[in-house]
């Protein structure tokens, strides 16, 4: 009885289009979805800092290091913003980290993939910054609070990872003929790497259908990389590259890019564990975590031993 | 428990000095000095503040969702605390 009035006052807020807030009663399944969402979202910002990491000691000049040094930074703060979002859900960082680190929970395919050449580190900027933008755009209206908020303050600061990438593509494109060579080459491999960040086609999206329900999401999969196709072919020609698809041109009925689907077996294989570098990042993430551990004993036991030190 | 993060704490930004403390979101910490570090790197990396609060998450108490009908009930029928309850003669203008 209780219970349904609380389900009664949800259903009511969400056909308002109003935002929840930690204390508000949800269903459980909102709350896990959330809690599911948020957390490989965070996940994903964090490992998402390997691939770029790898290019930090090697990148072409003082600017440059400079500039990924701060772009790698931002998306560590990203992963904070989200882990503490997921927290105000009932869920702890410990139990999070946890998941991540024993490969129980995901994170977006893409970051699966090899950085091979400074190319790719365009490409990342570009198109997966550009990709991730689109899907945070949509996620700044969420109906959940704290997430929607986060959102806002990770889109204010991803469009400089965007532009950085794309900065990238335009000095090697425009370039030495190897350096155009190897942008060309890097979007050959990211092409639908990115694509895949978008999720399954909405006919086999298990957890699209709630998703809209609740205005977790409210655009689907397959409208959000339509409008990334229809977005990046421009940016695309200016380069002067081409995408690694023959099947993708303008259709002028309905005013969009036609194109290819990636290959969703791929897709399938790399979130379950099986793409290029899983264990790889697993392992990096693993080792990282263990090696800040005695950073955290020690800033444990300092706050009980100073007089400052709030009981935890 | 040498691996757990902290207890959570709360940060508010003033962008400008005069305006108002605006919560921005939460972080883990093991003290007050950590806090405002953390805070600092977290929540300030592109100038949006000029001063910083934190507080412990578990200090700050707060209404609940469910009260908010009966809580806020008292505010709801004293019409007169509004300027436009009053009428002002057309010949005053803006008051």
């Amino acid at each position: 009885m209780e219970n349904k009035n609380f389900e009664d006052i949800f259903e009511a807020k969400m056909a308002k289009n109003e935002i929840i807030e930690p204390k508000d009663w949800m269903p459980d399944n909102y709350r896990k979805h959330l809690i599911r969402q948020i957390s490989q979202h965070a996940h994903s910002e964090i490992v998402g800092m390997l691939p770029e990491g790898n290019w930090i000691t090697r990148a072409p000049s003082l600017r440059s290091k400079l500039v990924l040094l701060a772009k790698v930074q931002d998306e560590g703060g990203h992963g904070l913003y989200l882990y503490t979002a997921a927290e105000t859900l009932g869920t702890d960082r410990d139990e999070l980290l946890n998941a991540l680190h024993t490969g129980k929970a995901k994170y977006s395919s893409i970051f699966n993939y090899p950085t091979l050449t400074w190319a790719d580190i365009g490409a990342i900027g570009w198109l997966v910054d550009g990709a991730a933008i689109m899907n945070q755009v949509m996620l700044q209206r969420t109906s959940y609070g704290p997430y929607a908020r986060a959102m806002v303050r990770i889109c204010k600061e991803e469009s400089f990872h965007q532009r950085q990438g794309y900065e990238i593509m335009c000095h090697l494109s425009f370039g030495t003929s190897e350096q155009k060579e190897m942008a060309q080459d890097a979007l050959n491999r990211w092409w639908y790497p990115t694509l895949m960040m978008f999720g399954p086609p909405d006919a086999e999206s298990p957890n699209s259908e709630n998703a809209i329900k609740w205005r977790i999401k409210r655009e689907s999969n397959d409208q959000l990389r339509q409008r990334f196709v229809n977005q990046t072919m421009e940016q695309v020609d200016y380069l002067g590259l081409t995408v690694p698809d023959k099947n993708l041109k303008y259709n002028e009925t309905k005013k969009a890019y036609d194109f290819s689907e990636p290959n969703w077996a791929e897709f399938k294989n790399v979130i379950s564990g099986n793409g290029p570098c899983n264990k790889e990042r697993l392992a990096a993430r693993n080792e990282a975590h263990k090696k800040g551990e005695w950073v955290r004993a020690a800033a444990a036991a300092y706050a009980k031993k100073n007089k400052d030190a709030v009981a935890a | 428990m040498s691996d757990s993060q902290g207890p959570i704490w709360e940060v508010f930004v003033q962008k400008k000095a005069g305006q108002p403390f605006v919560h921005c979101g939460s972080l883990h910490a093991f003290d007050k000095e950590m806090a405002l570090q953390n805070a600092r790197d977290l929540y300030t990396r592109r100038n949006e503040g000029m001063s910083l609060w934190v507080v412990l998450s578990s200090a700050i108490v707060s209404s609940s969702p469910e009260d908010m009908g009966p809580f806020f009930e008292p505010a709801n029928d004293k019409v007169y605390r509004h300027p436009t309850f009053y009428q002002i003669p057309d010949a005053i203008g803006h008051m």
